[in-house]
This record gives C-alpha cells, structure tokens and sequence, in this order.
C-alpha cells in the first residue's frame, strides 16, 4: 500500500495516472450533475417559505462547501510537501488555488443573489458572509504570493506557510452561523441527529455536493499535469508522454 | 413547462444562479485544458530542441 | 571584554538573555532612528483626520464611526511601520546571522517583533484616545479603546511579522505584504472595533476583549514559528 503512495509521489506516475483518471471524474461528474439538477428543479416540492428560491441551494452550498474544503486540501497538500519534502505535494497545492478560487467566488455571488429576495439585501456583513469574503482574500493572497518569487521552490515554501497560517479561516467560516447569531441561516445537515431537512430535498444537494468534489477532481488533475510538466522542464521522461497526450486529443 | 421556467416569481434569481455556476464550471474546465495544452506544446518544444541540437541537456530557450 | 569569568565559553546564554539582547539592540537602533518610529505614528493621526474632512465636520455623525476609523487607521499604520521591521536587518545580513548562530530563531524574531510593537503599536494605543477624542467618542471608553488597541495591535505586530517575513525578500513587496495581512487581521479589526463599539452604547464589552485576547495568545504561541520559517525561506 506505501509502494502506492510512493509511487504516486513520483511525477511522471502521477502524470499518468491524473491522465487516466479525469475522464473517469469528469463523467460521472456530469451525470451526477444532471440527476442532481433534475432531483433539485423539478423534483423537489417547493419550500414553504422561500417557494422556488430555495433552488438555488442546489448550487450555492455545493460552492460553498467546496470553497472550503479545496483550501484544506491545499493547506494539506502544502503541508505535506513543506515537512515530507515531496516536491509533488506542492503542486498540487498550486493546482487547487485557482478552482478553490472560483468555487468561492461562485459561493459569494450564488448567496448574494439568494440574498436578495430573501432577506432584501444583496449584502450583510454578518460572520458567515465576512469570513467567506477573507477566504477569497486567502486565495487571492496564496497566488498573489506564488507569483511573486521566480524561483519555484521558494514560492512553493513560502505560499506553504501562507496556507497553514490562513488555514484558521476554515472553521471560522463553519461554525460562524453556531458562535453568532447570524442572519444566515443555520446548518441543516450535521453528521450527528437527523437533517432538518427533509429527504426529497436532501438527496439532490448530497448529489451535487458529491459531482462537484468529482468535478473538482477532474479539474485538478489537468491542472496538477500542467504543473508537473512546468516543474519537470529537463526531465528525460516527458519526451516518451508526450505522444500519450496526444494520442488522447 | 413556463411554470418550471417561471420558478414562482423568481425566475430571475434561480436561473442567474444557475448559469452563473455553468459558466464558472465549465471556464474552470476549459481554462485548465487549455493551459494543460499549452505546457504540452512548450514541453515538446523543448524536447525537440534538445534532440535536434544533440544534446541531452536543453538549451536556453525562454518558455 | 577584558573581565571574561573562566567558564564563558561553556556557558550558553539563557533564552532571556536572547531575548533581552536583541530588544536592547533594537531599542537602541530605534533611539538613533527616531523619524521611523515617528513616521507611522503620525500617519496614524493624519489617517484620522481624513474622515472629519472626508464625511462631515460634526461630531456627532463622526461618534459613530469613530470606533472604525480610529481601528482601521492604526491598522494601516501598523501595516506601514512593518516596512522597517525586517527590511533593513535582512539586507545587512543582520537575519541571515541569526539563523546561523543555532540560536532559535523564533524567539529571537519574536523579541524583535515584540519590541517593535512597543515602538509603533504602543504609541497607537497611547495616541488612541486623543484622536477619538477628537471624533467625538466620549472619555468613558477610553480604557476599553486603549485596551482593544492594546490587544489588537499586539495581534497586527505578530501576524503583520509573518507577512513581512514572508515578503521581505521581493521586490517593491509593501502591497503584497497588506494583501496577505489585512485578510488574516480582519477577525481582529472586527472584535476590536465592536468592543469599542459596545462601550460607546454602555454594553458590556467582555466578549470581543476576551476573543482579542484568545487571538493575541494564539498569536503569541504560533506566530514566531511561522515567521521563522519563513524567513529561513527569505533569506536562502
């Protein structure tokens, strides 16, 4: 099983295998997004209070969810390659930087179009919206910081520290809707006790929480090939992947 | 079928929502591609030179 | 160094000694340097005199945001003050020393960065309540304003160094370093100025002054290895 890991750690195996791998991701991404969408449109009964509106659940949380979860990911993956060394971790600390990017952006722009007919503002400046807010920031400063060194290496410790040290945010943004009393509304689903939601409308929303962390997946593994290849520049392996790509195009 | 689309009045809002996370997504998607797609052509560039100048090491070609 | 005790050179100095060299270092550097310790102080009054100008002259529209803008002007003016704390010593290869003399580094970056607080986070505190004066807070919340800036700037010097460490080495790096502090020092700017916010409506202020305190203690413990990790990647 560590001869796996190992394995995987080495860049031309991971290469590959993120090669095979995505179109696997990317496809049941897909499908799963077009159940889920379907489950979430028009099978799930309308909401009592929020009518119709309550729609846009199907997107927003799933965003939001990933907004945070990639950043731990980072941190992680940053983590591992500033204590293990593995040069490989590092990268794929760069490759999620700007999915994780985007999934708040899509996150903060979802909940203020959410917001704005149901609580009558585009905008509060309540915990859970502020602190989604600083988790783009740490994004933004993570890749601010990356492209400020030339040397790779140097930029990929530094941003590790970066990373760990923003890493605080997460929960911040988790249980701000528990420690203050904030206008977003509260979590409806918990590992422990049963969902306060009920299960017509759950079952769409774990759908598409699970093809989006698919789809990130797939993203990821173009993005961590590109950084290999940009890492890997003189490395006598990469004459012999190239007709792999190519033969995949 | 124009009361699926009518979303109760909020239409508007629903559907934004949902076009605005089609976009993200499949930008995400095809800027990743295509930046994959560019390192490929650097990195046979520089395999090509490499060979092509019969050296094992690569020249200083800026990519 | 003529009345050396025979066993000096078996004897290591102490952590406080360390420490308190490098404070008496950097205080004496300071004395000779007066001007940069000044420079963000008086930024910090300036800033503040922009919003009367800016939004209305009378006080009592100012009362209401004087808690924010007393705290966003020492934040930015802490954030200028950080510019001095790492640079120079960096490029005279002072750090670089350090970090070769298998002394901790972390304390000795955490004696500087303490020290420099006295210089540029102290003089924030004590300007603090002249300059509210001057927005319209009344003398009643001065303690608990002294107090969250106190705290809080404690808290801007430690997260403030680990972006400074982090940046020191690029060039023209002064607005990198606000990108990547401003979004870790926002939770501070938010509990300090709600206390001082609190205390303005007569409410109770323990809340935020605890959490500023839990933050500055957080800080205190975790900064230091954070800020010397990142200046061992500076300074390679």
């Amino acid at each position: 099983m560590w001869l796996w890991f190992y394995k995987l750690a080495s860049p031309p195996y991971a290469y590959t295998v993120a090669g095979k791998l995505r179109p696997w991701l990317l496809w049941s991404a897909i499908v799963l997004m077009i159940v889920a969408a379907y489950g979430g449109l028009v099978i799930a009964p309308p909401d009592y209070q929020q009518k119709d509106a309550f729609r846009i659940i199907y997107v927003h949380v799933p965003a939001a969810t990933m907004s945070l979860s990639v950043y731990v990911v980072l941190a992680v993956a940053a983590g591992i390659g500033v204590i293990w060394r593995i040069k490989l971790a590092h990268a794929v600390a760069a490759a999620c930087a700007p999915i994780g990017a985007w999934f708040t952006v899509l996150a903060l722009a979802t909940g203020s179009i959410w917001g704005k007919p149901m609580w009558g503002t585009w905008w509060e400046w309540d915990p859970r919206l502020t602190s989604e807010l600083i988790q783009l920031f740490l994004y933004l400063g993570y890749m601010a910081l990356r492209s400020s060194f030339d040397d790779t290496q140097r930029a990929d410790r530094a941003s590790a520290i970066l990373a760990i040290v923003g890493v605080v945010n997460v929960p911040v943004v988790k249980y701000s809707v528990i420690w203050w009393n904030s206008l977003h509304q509260g979590p409806s689903i918990s590992k422990l006790g049963a969902p306060s939601i009920t299960s017509d409308m759950l079952w769409p929303l774990l759908t598409m929480m699970l093809a989006f962390m698919l789809y990130f997946a797939a993203v990821l593994c173009d993005r961590i090939r590109s950084e290999i290849l940009k890492r890997e520049r003189n490395a006598s392996w990469l004459s012999g992947v190239m007709s792999t790509r190519a033969a995949e195009a | 079928m124009t009361e699926f689309l009518h979303m109760g009045g909020y239409a508007g809002y629903v559907w934004s929502c949902y076009g605005l996370t089609l976009v993200v997504l499949l930008g995400n998607l095809w800027f990743a591609r295509r930046e994959l797609d560019n390192q490929v052509l650097r990195a046979t560039r520089r395999a090509q030179v490499s060979t092509a100048s019969g050296s094992e090491t690569t020249s200083g070609k800026a990519s | 160094m003529t009345q050396m005790p025979p066993d000096a050179s078996a004897r290591e100095p102490g952590l406080l000694q360390i420490a308190g060299l490098i404070a008496a270092r950097e205080l004496r550097l300071a004395v000779r340097h007066w001007d940069q310790v000044a420079q963000p102080l008086i930024f910090f009054v300036v800033v503040t005199t922009l919003f009367p100008l800016a939004i209305s002259p009378s006080l009592t529209e100012l009362r209401n945001i004087a808690p924010g803008v007393v705290w966003v002007a020492a934040m930015l003016a802490s954030l200028l003050s950080l510019e001095s704390l790492f640079r120079p010593d960096v490029e005279d290869g002072t750090i670089e020393q350090w970090a070769l003399s298998g002394q901790p580094l972390p304390l000795m970056l955490l004696s500087k960065t303490v020290t420099h607080w006295l210089l540029a986070g102290l003089p924030l505190v004590i300007m603090a309540p002249v300059v509210g004066t001057a927005l319209g807070m009344p003398m009643s919340v001065w303690p608990v304003l002294a107090g969250s800036l106190a705290l809080g700037t404690g808290c801007l010097s430690l997260l403030g160094g680990i972006g400074a460490a982090l940046t020191v080495a690029v060039r023209r790096g002064s607005v990198l370093l606000a990108l990547l502090v401003l979004p870790l020092e926002m939770p501070v700017l938010i509990f300090g100025a709600r206390a001082v916010d609190l205390a303005m409506h007569g409410e109770a202020v323990a809340g935020p002054l605890n959490l500023l305190a839990a933050v500055l203690l957080l800080c205190l413990a975790l900064a230091p290895f954070a800020m010397s990790a990142a200046m061992r990647i500076s300074i390679e």
